[in-house]
């Protein structure tokens, strides 16, 4: 392993990290956990019972002002209007040729203030580009508060029966893409939305990012949610819970080089609301009869596993495309991928392989998600 | 961790318990730890040769695939097939878990592989702690 040139960033849950002996990454220019107890033991707590991440990795960008909305519509392709006070929408921001700078959440605090959920790896980019665009904006206000808050994930079937010994909110009243304001832990005015990134219930809480703050609500969650046999989770189980769910990571199923209806993402697109920077170049990829390869979900059929960067083929081994995730599930317990290929290869059932290792092995287009959660969540 | 003092290790983090012509083959504790949680082994046959410094199979985690490389050269004359269904095994014991017994081309080349204070330092280098 080398030495690193420069000094990774750290949230302010690092020491807590490290004391519960985490194995450490960087991640996108961040040290962070990877694995605690186990990659998959952590993946079955979500799946089964309830996990805790810390996430506070992930910026958060707040807009404000009368033209906060008009700022968010122009810079997102989802329709902000839309939302009422209290709720979220998944989005993206794109480039004028359609492609994503990053995949965003919307949180709509009141009429004129917003607040995007951005991910780590492409923080500062995010806020240079919200920064450069709301310059032809007029009256809104762009405030970069990632390093406010310390943001953690409490994931899983039981995480509002965790998450309801600590609060005063009645949870059952926060629908899932909504949230509150309420006390937790004894934090007043604690932001607390039922969103995610495991394809389970569950909330993401922003609490202060003072470590001594951030290290008791960490413990006081642990605390709460030890009934439930509440596991600390790294990012090895967020992305294999996130693969099952087959939600988008930045850098894999959407990048600078990928459009939004490549990326199966035209849903979120909603070009009736009026301009947005990206929506020509979607309208002309429509117009044109739609993408031309798209992202499917594979389940390997003989043995093999796919892994990221490995190239799918046909089954007589003309190059098709690459897998953009690919791995282990351990709750479906198969070998599954997301991978680009040509449309006419997109459809269910279609039979290709993956280059394994110098191996052609078999693999078939299925529906995604791989994994969807049985029942909506309930307190 | 103790790396048993019987046995020699490659840089690869591979181990060989052997004695004379007859040689047991697994991966260590810190390679086991590396990798995480171990879903599927793949191992030459009964009967296959390896060849020292090459690859002789590969082990998955969930969330990486690593080459095995062969610590000596030799013909496998047995694998331990209980590794199919029970990958995990390695990641719970690893220098019990063996992989594949053989019989040694040249018994001299184990002692061109590290012992166990060597590995140890090896690995206390490799990973700066």
């Amino acid at each position: 392993m080398s030495t690193p040139t420069t000094e990774l960033r750290k949230t302010p849950l690092n020491g807590v990290h490290r004391a519960l002996k985490a194995k450490m990454v960087d991640f996108g220019g961040w040290d962070m956990p990877v694995e605690y107890s186990g990659l998959i033991a952590e993946h079955m707590a979500v799946r089964t019972g309830v996990g805790l991440f810390d996430v506070s990795h992930m910026g958060d960008i707040q807009l404000r002002g009368p033209g906060a909305l008009a700022g968010v519509q122009q810079l997102c392709m989802n329709d902000a209007s839309k939302l009422a006070v209290g709720q979220a929408q998944y989005s993206a921001m794109l480039y004028p040729d359609g492609s994503f700078v990053d995949d965003v959440v919307v949180h709509k605090f009141s009429e004129n203030d917003y607040l995007l959920v951005i991910n780590a790896g492409t923080r500062e980019k995010d806020v240079q580009w919200v920064r450069s665009q709301a310059a032809q904006m007029h009256s809104c206000h762009v405030s970069d508060y990632s390093d406010y808050y310390t943001q953690l994930a409490i994931q899983g079937p039981r995480a509002a029966e965790t998450l309801a010994k600590l609060t005063n909110v009645d949870l059952s009243a926060i629908k899932n893409y909504w949230f509150k304001w309420g006390t937790v832990c004894g934090l007043p005015n604690t932001l607390i939305a039922r969103t995610g990134y495991t394809g389970e219930d569950g909330f993401e809480i922003y609490v202060p990012s003072d470590v001594a703050t951030s290290e008791r609500v960490w413990n006081e969650v642990l605390e709460a949610g030890k009934e439930f046999g509440i596991l600390p989770c790294g990012l090895g189980a967020r992305n294999t819970l996130r693969l099952e769910s087959a939600m988008a990571l930045y850098g894999h199923e959407i990048s600078e080089t990928i459009n939004v209806l490549e990326a199966g993402l035209g849903r979120y697109a909603k070009m009736d609301k009026g301009d947005f920077i990206g929506r020509d170049a979607l309208a002309a990829v429509e117009a044109a009869g739609g993408a031309k390869r798209k992202l499917v979900g594979l389940e390997m059929v003989e043995r093999g596993i796919g892994r990221d960067g490995y190239a799918v083929t046909t089954l007589e081994g003309a190059p098709l495309g690459s897998i953009t995730s690919g791995s282990p599930a351990p709750f479906l317990k198969k070998n599954i991928a997301l991978a680009y290929v040509p449309a006419e290869y997109a459809a269910v059932g279609t039979e290709v392989a993956v280059e394994v290792r110098g191996q052609r092995v078999k693999a078939v287009v299925v529906p995604t998600p791989f994994y969807k959660r049985s029942k909506p969540g309930k307190v | 961790m103790a790396y048993p003092e019987n046995y020699r290790y490659t840089k690869e983090h591979e181990w060989i318990d052997a004695a004379g012509a007859d040689g047991t083959i697994g991966i260590t504790h810190y390679a086991q730890d590396s990798l995480g949680d171990i879903v599927f082994i793949d191992l030459p046959a009964v009967g296959a040769s390896i060849k020292a410094g090459e690859i002789f199979g590969s082990v998955e985690s969930v969330k990486a695939v690593s080459d095995l490389y062969a610590p000596v050269s030799g013909t496998v004359t047995a694998v331990n097939e209980t590794l199919k269904d029970d990958p995990e095994q390695v990641n719970k014991d690893a220098h019990a878990a063996w992989m594949l017994k053989v019989k040694l081309a040249n018994p001299a080349e184990v002692s061109g592989l590290l012992d166990a204070a060597g590995y140890e330092k090896y690995v206390s280098e490799e990973t700066g702690s």
